[in-house]
């Protein structure tokens, strides 16, 4: 009777392990052959974003792979260390792009990217992820307007520190009535990432990160 | 051939898994936001269950009854993720939309209760075409709460077809009232209840009127 007993456990395990690796070899075997096609599908989405921050043709380096670490930092709101991608001509930096994440949204945190030129020009911003009333405070997403697009060429010169703010808070960005929290939360958000730009420009071009 | 009309009838119609037996709500009720988005979740979880019940059938005489759920899950599990990954390489841009519910797939126990109580005690060919067809009245459940929610909510149809068929499909986008400002409750949970509400009730309504129309005879001459 024991016997039998050992002898039924030993033979289920040994069915079951035939199976886990089974399964395993057929998952490896899928990883394998679809791991190239979904790190390219991967690296194009990524660019793909940021060449609607930055347009191409403007660099001449490989963006994805010339990134830099930036720490946490009050400014640009990341709680954990967020990749930078840089774009030279030349050796020369051009612009570099930035993560930054407005935590003040109507619905939690709002992440932009947001290209800055050498200049300190704004090269533009694009929403990566949001959860903002759909219809109403969703208008920041470049698929439904173009209201992002009031970033283009803003700078820490050419708009004052009090112009930084939606209209209806005396600033000079649009809002569309009834949503005022998520453009108000995207303009100090895209504001905080310029003043950490201007202070951390050394660092956001230092060579020698590059892979 | 009785069998199989019998269960497409199954999978169609009298169990099926969207307005019946209500299992699955949450990919159900989250991804019907569109035809599109809940037409791809549909035929996943079609796929997902015409193969987990393939294979389950195939080894249902070698597996001893104390560990057939693991192995089921193994099954399924690992049959999401190779289309999971499949989908990932392929259609990296509906990947980005669905989202959680691909991997979700597996924790819908529409296709742990199929390979169960199913595939488990029948032959492969009907197990392949249960799956399928219980996949089916999924996808056509999703298709249509998708339909209903993207008209009201959005006021067009296939929006986001572009993400399956590439950039050249966008002209297949139907806009079905132009200039509409969107009807934000269709496209939130709770627009998904109620169009799913709607929907049980107009197939019990269907069922009704079916049943009541094979009746009348006998009832009138008792009467």
């Amino acid at each position: 009777m024991k016997r039998g007993l050992i002898q039924t456990s030993l033979r289920t395990s040994l069915i079951m392990l035939a199976f886990v690796l089974l399964a395993t070899t057929l998952l490896a075997l899928t990883y394998d052959r679809t791991h190239d096609l979904i790190s390219k599908s991967e690296a194009e989405e990524k660019l793909s974003l940021i060449n609607q921050v930055f347009p191409p043709g403007m660099s001449d380096n490989d963006l994805i792979h010339d990134t830099v670490e930036i720490p946490p930092s009050e400014l640009l709101g990341n709680s954990k260390p967020v990749t930078a991608y840089r774009a030279r001509f030349h050796g020369k930096p051009v612009a570099v792009m930035i993560e930054a994440t407005a935590p003040d949204g109507y619905a939690g945190r709002i992440t932009l990217l947001i290209g800055i030129l050498a200049s300190g020009e704004i090269s533009g911003v694009r929403v990566i992820s949001q959860n903002e009333t759909p219809g109403l405070g969703d208008y920041i997403e470049i698929a439904k307007s173009d209201w992002i697009k009031g970033f283009d060429h803003a700078s820490l010169g050419s708009v004052t520190d009090a112009a930084w703010h939606v209209r209806k808070d005396g600033g000079q960005f649009d809002y569309m009535t009834g949503a005022t929290i998520t453009p108000r939360a995207v303009v100090k958000a895209v504001h905080k990432a310029l003043l950490y730009f201007s202070a951390n420009k050394a660092m956001l071009f230092a060579q020698g990160k590059e892979k | 051939m009785n069998e199989y009309i019998e269960i497409a009838k199954n999978g169609l119609w009298k169990q099926n898994t969207g307005v019946v037996q209500l299992l699955g709500m949450c990919p159900l009720l989250a991804v019907s936001s569109s035809v599109v988005n809940g037409v791809s979740l549909g035929l996943a979880t079609l796929l997902v269950m015409a193969l987990s019940n393939l294979a389950v059938s195939l080894i249902r005489n070698l597996v001893p009854g104390e560990i057939r759920i693991p192995v089921f899950i193994l099954i399924i599990a690992s049959l999401v993720t190779i289309i999971q990954l499949v989908m990932k390489a392929y259609l990296h841009s509906l990947y980005l939309v669905l989202g959680i519910f691909v991997p979700l797939i597996v924790t819908n126990c529409i296709v742990l209760a199929r390979t169960e109580a199913f595939a488990s005690k029948q032959k492969t060919l009907p197990s392949v075409f249960d799956g399928f067809m219980m996949g089916m009245g999924l996808t056509l459940v999703l298709a249509l709460l998708g339909g209903m929610r993207e008209i009201f909510g959005k006021g067009t149809l296939f929006s986001g077809i572009d993400l399956v068929f590439g950039d050249s499909a966008k002209s297949f986008v139907i806009t079905v009232f132009p200039h509409y400002h969107g009807f934000l409750l269709a496209i939130l949970p709770p627009g998904a209840f109620i169009g799913l509400g709607l929907l049980i009730a107009l197939k019990n309504r269907l069922d009704a009127r079916a049943a009541r129309a094979q009746i009348p005879a006998p009832s009138l001459q008792s009467a």
